[in-house]
């Protein structure tokens, strides 16, 4: 009898331990509630000004601004949270455009699968470039992938030779895909919901996805733990380079009209999206979702400021404000969290 | 008392019946000149708790680390089951049912508990579908085989067995950021429960624990060992030995010198049996003529490290700080040179005070501090050896805006050759150089600043015979020219050979301080693991 009440207490033990735990895990979740919130806050305050921001028009403009941004965040969170950066996304996205709208310029009668399965394609081969200097020569990201972004780049404007790709060039078939819609929603952006959902489900779901946390959390313990770090490392490179391939690809779909500039400085937003949509910078944590969410809110902002007649030079200085709070923010509620889950510790302890 | 006390590799006394579950014959093993383990045997039986004792660098941390596949031996067997087996890393070690937990687990802070536990091992849906529901027809059975996502509930369930089993309330699904150690060593546990570890050592866990904590590490500790489980416990805590243990290892210079069961041993026994080293002749302090005093330290305190810790080094003095590993020994010094903030207390030198937290007024004071960890600490490896030499006197070296190029290689050359440093040119990085000669660098660094306080923090760890016994020249050659040394060692026979007056703390606090004719191995130890004996014969 003293052993079931002593299972009984430590029972309640545990379900005291859980109640609290979900605390934690609702401060969690409250970094995707805090982007919506805000998100909620800007359109609200910009509607007040101007209520055709809320228009079905306007709101589609505003996903479909977003949509290639918060695209090439889901490869760069896979990468973020392993602790590496990829700075080489915006001239895979570049050297793709111009390579899939060129390719249909000389070949008009080619199927839209073609344009994505080849800017797919080409963002393997770069993305396991990075991947392979990273994690066999175990060279620093951010330098390896500074310098494929010099050197996709330079390929890029060699292949281009001063050619530009124009819409009138391509065929109608590959332009309805940027610009058409089913149910009034664009094809952009339910591209890009699918494949945030996709990876999302993928991360919590399977061993390779807990791996990529694992290695982000703690490197050495990773290895200790068995996980092949070289690997998964090198699978996060070649995602995100296949996710900037594509997002090349669906770029000459809605632009047409493309050079060998595309997509220039475009690694720089995606990476203030992913740091404001909650991804730690130093790995480890963080959701595709509110990596999705922070360039949804990042791009709304910049539209809500053109309708507020907010000038056009401001709109760095904002983005980048909002960065720094994002990251005092986590900051703050990082140090909270500690001490809340150091205190629980020494309760369950005593 | 089998044993006799000269007799050195001990044969295995008699254990339980039945052959040892793990056992390590005659191992050697080496790092460059510094022989870590000599011939050194344990043998581990099932159900059972094995304590494993000794001075600091007795090769405890070598021997647990050949268990835990992160050393090879150089020479002798490990046997599982009376099969022999070679660990060629932490993954085999773990595969042949050894887990080791460490004072400070590595966890993934941003993980789950359960996660931490079973990471790349998580339960998959494919498992359970094919124990549940034996699938029928291929499409089903495709379907389970290419099901590879993890099954959550599963792992829930197996945590809170496993933690049920431990007998400890710890959520699955909490974060490890912000676990004690003590519960931190929990999940180590769980982690090798999970993989069916059948040995399982501990290597110093209850250092950083606290009563209630030790208590319930040893509840879990009995629980494996009624499991079944080998348990070897490594720990300076002779009380916890005994608390827990039922049979002893005792090593001393990477030898064993006793084995056996703790029953009819007192702690006096066994504090006998870990020291008991004669002194070489290779220390050649000579008794000083104490001066003025040169460092005073009073009260010092840094809470949760050392308490109200009060002592004088005089000039032309070496005063030895002595205490077993995570005494709080390195911290004092770190304190009173000020690279840690202080609580309470004052550091005096020369008569005058010391700001808090300010290495950069210690040093102008004439404070010198030569860090355990040379490498880390001590010097810029990369850099050459002439500016390693002088980057504590760059001040003295300045020619307008400018370091002068001549000046610095002189002064390198001058102590390299007062302190017959061993290199082939001064332009070379200080990583080229041997431990000893890097040590002796570190020194030249400081002692060309001239200070009137030298704080070495073992200062000799991990050189040769030769180059020891030069450091030690050296020191007793600078006390005699007044200046006034504060030498940490865990070498008692260095501590005993070259220290004018010894320091003994224990768990933070000064516990002993013996003068050099009535400074023994035995007393020091005494002191040093919190004996009784050892705290009736402190001086005050």
């Amino acid at each position: 009898m003293s052993v079931t009440v002593q299972s009984q207490e430590r029972r309640a033990a545990i379900e005291r331990a859980r109640r609290a735990s979900r605390l934690v895990e609702n401060a969690l979740r409250f970094r995707e509630l805090g982007l919506l919130a805000a998100l909620a806050v800007v359109v609200a305050v910009t509607t007040i000004d101007n209520p055709r921001f809320l228009s079905a028009q306007s709101i589609r403009d505003l996903l479909l601004n977003a949509s290639i941004v918060a695209l090439l965040t889901v490869g760069q969170t896979l990468v973020v949270i392993t602790r590496n950066v990829d700075l080489s996304v915006g001239s895979v996205l570049g050297l793709t455009a111009f390579v899939t709208g060129n390719l249909f310029v000389d070949h008009p009668g080619l199927p839209i699968v073609a344009a994505l399965l080849v800017g797919i394609l080409i963002g393997v081969a770069c993305g396991a470039i990075n991947g392979g200097i990273t994690a066999v020569g175990r060279v620093p990201s951010l330098v390896v992938t500074l310098g494929t972004l010099y050197v996709f780049r330079g390929i890029d404007y060699a292949f281009a030779g001063g050619r530009q790709v124009n819409a009138e060039n391509l065929p109608d078939s590959l332009l309805s895909l940027g610009s058409g819609r089913v149910l009034g929603v664009p094809y952009l952006a339910i591209v890009t919901v699918a494949v945030v959902a996709v990876a999302a489900w993928a991360l919590r779901s399977y061993r390779w996805g807990r791996e990529l946390y694992a290695i982000g959390s703690n490197p050495d313990a990773a290895v200790l733990a068995g996980v092949p770090v070289g690997r998964r490392v090198l699978a996060a490179f070649v995602a995100s380079g296949a996710v900037a391939g594509l997002a090349g690809a669906l770029w000459t779909a809605r632009f047409g009209t493309v050079d060998a500039a595309a997509g220039t400085g475009f690694e720089l937003q995606v990476i203030a999206a992913v740091v404001v949509g909650g991804v730690a910078i130093f790995g480890g944590s963080g959701t595709v979702v509110g990596a999705a969410l922070g360039a949804l809110l990042l791009s709304t902002i910049g539209s809500a400021l053109v309708v507020l007649r907010v000038p056009a030079f401001w709109l760095q200085a904002i983005a980048g404000a909002l960065l720094l709070g994002a990251i005092a923010l986590d900051r703050l509620i990082g140090l909270r969290l500690a001490s809340a889950l150091r205190q629980r510790s020494v309760r369950d302890g005593g | 008392m089998a044993q006799a006390d000269g007799e050195r590799s001990a044969p295995p006394a008699d254990g339980p019946a039945g052959r040892p579950l793990l056992a390590l014959e005659a191992a050697t093993k080496s790092f460059g000149s510094v022989r870590a383990l000599q011939d050194a045997s344990i043998e581990l039986f099932a159900g059972e708790a094995h304590a494993l004792v000794g001075e600091n660098g007795a090769g405890k941390s070598t021997l647990v680390k050949i268990l835990a596949g992160v050393h090879q031996p150089d020479a002798g067997r490990l046997l599982l089951d009376g099969v022999e087996v070679r660990l060629g890393g932490p993954a085999d070690a773990r595969a042949a049912g050894v887990a080791v937990i460490y004072q400070e687990p590595t966890l993934f802070p941003d993980l789950s508990v359960a996660e931490n536990i079973f990471m790349g091992r998580q339960p998959l849906s494919h498992d359970r579908l094919r124990l549940r529901r034996p699938p029928v027809d291929g499409i089903a059975s495709l379907a389970c085989m290419l099901d590879r996502r993890i099954d959550g509930r599963e792992l829930r369930r197996r945590v809170e067995a496993l933690m049920e089993r431990l007998g400890v309330p710890l959520d699955p699904s909490r974060p490890a950021r912000g676990l004690s150690i003590a519960d931190q060593q929990i999940v180590e546990i769980a982690k090798a429960l999970s993989f069916e570890a059948r040995v399982i050592v501990m290597d110093e866990p209850t250092a950083a624990l606290s009563g209630a904590e030790v208590e319930r590490l040893f509840s879990v500790a009995r629980a494996l060992r009624s499991q079944g489980a080998a348990v070897l416990f490594v720990s300076h805590r002779l009380d916890e030995v005994f608390a827990l243990c039922q049979r002893v290892t005792v090593m001393r210079d990477g030898r064993r010198v006793f084995s056996g069961p703790l029953e009819g041993l007192d702690r006096d026994d066994l504090v006998r049996r870990m020291v008991g080293r004669e002194l070489a002749a290779m220390y050649p302090k000579e008794a000083a003529d104490a001066g003025e005093v040169a460092l005073s330290v009073r009260r010092l305190t840094r809470e949760g490290v050392f308490t109200d810790v009060s002592f004088e080094v005089r000039h032309g003095e070496i005063v030895g700080l002595a205490g077993l590993v995570g005494a709080g020994r390195s911290e004092v010094a770190r304190a009173i040179f000020g690279i840690d903030r202080r609580d309470a207390g004052e550091v005096v030198v020369d008569g005058r005070p010391l700001p808090p937290a300010s290495p950069t007024s210690a040093m102008a004071a004439g404070v010198g501090y030569v860090p355990e960890d040379r490498r880390a600490q001590g010097l810029v490896m990369d850099l050459s050896i002439a500016r390693n030499v002088s980057l504590a006197s760059l001040g003295r070296l300045r020619r307008g805006p400018f370091i002068s190029a001549g000046g610095e290689r002189q002064l390198a050359a001058d102590w390299a050759a007062r302190l017959r440093l061993k290199l082939a040119r001064f332009s070379d990085p200080a990583w080229s150089l041997s431990g000893g000669n890097q040590q002796k660098l570190v020194l030249a660094k400081w002692l060309a600043r001239s200070p009137s306080v030298l704080i070495v923090d073992e200062p000799t760890r991990g050189i040769d015979v030769a180059t020891k016994a030069e450091v030690h020249r050296l020191l007793s050659d600078l006390a005699g020219q007044g200046v006034a040394v504060l030498m940490i060692s865990s070498e008692l026979p260095e501590v005993l050979g070259m220290a004018d007056r010894v320091l003994v703390m224990h768990e933070g606090r000064l516990r002993a301080e013996l003068p050099r004719d009535q400074a023994t191995e035995e007393r020091v130890m005494f002191a040093a693991t919190g004996s009784a004996g050892g705290v009736a014969e402190a001086a005050e």
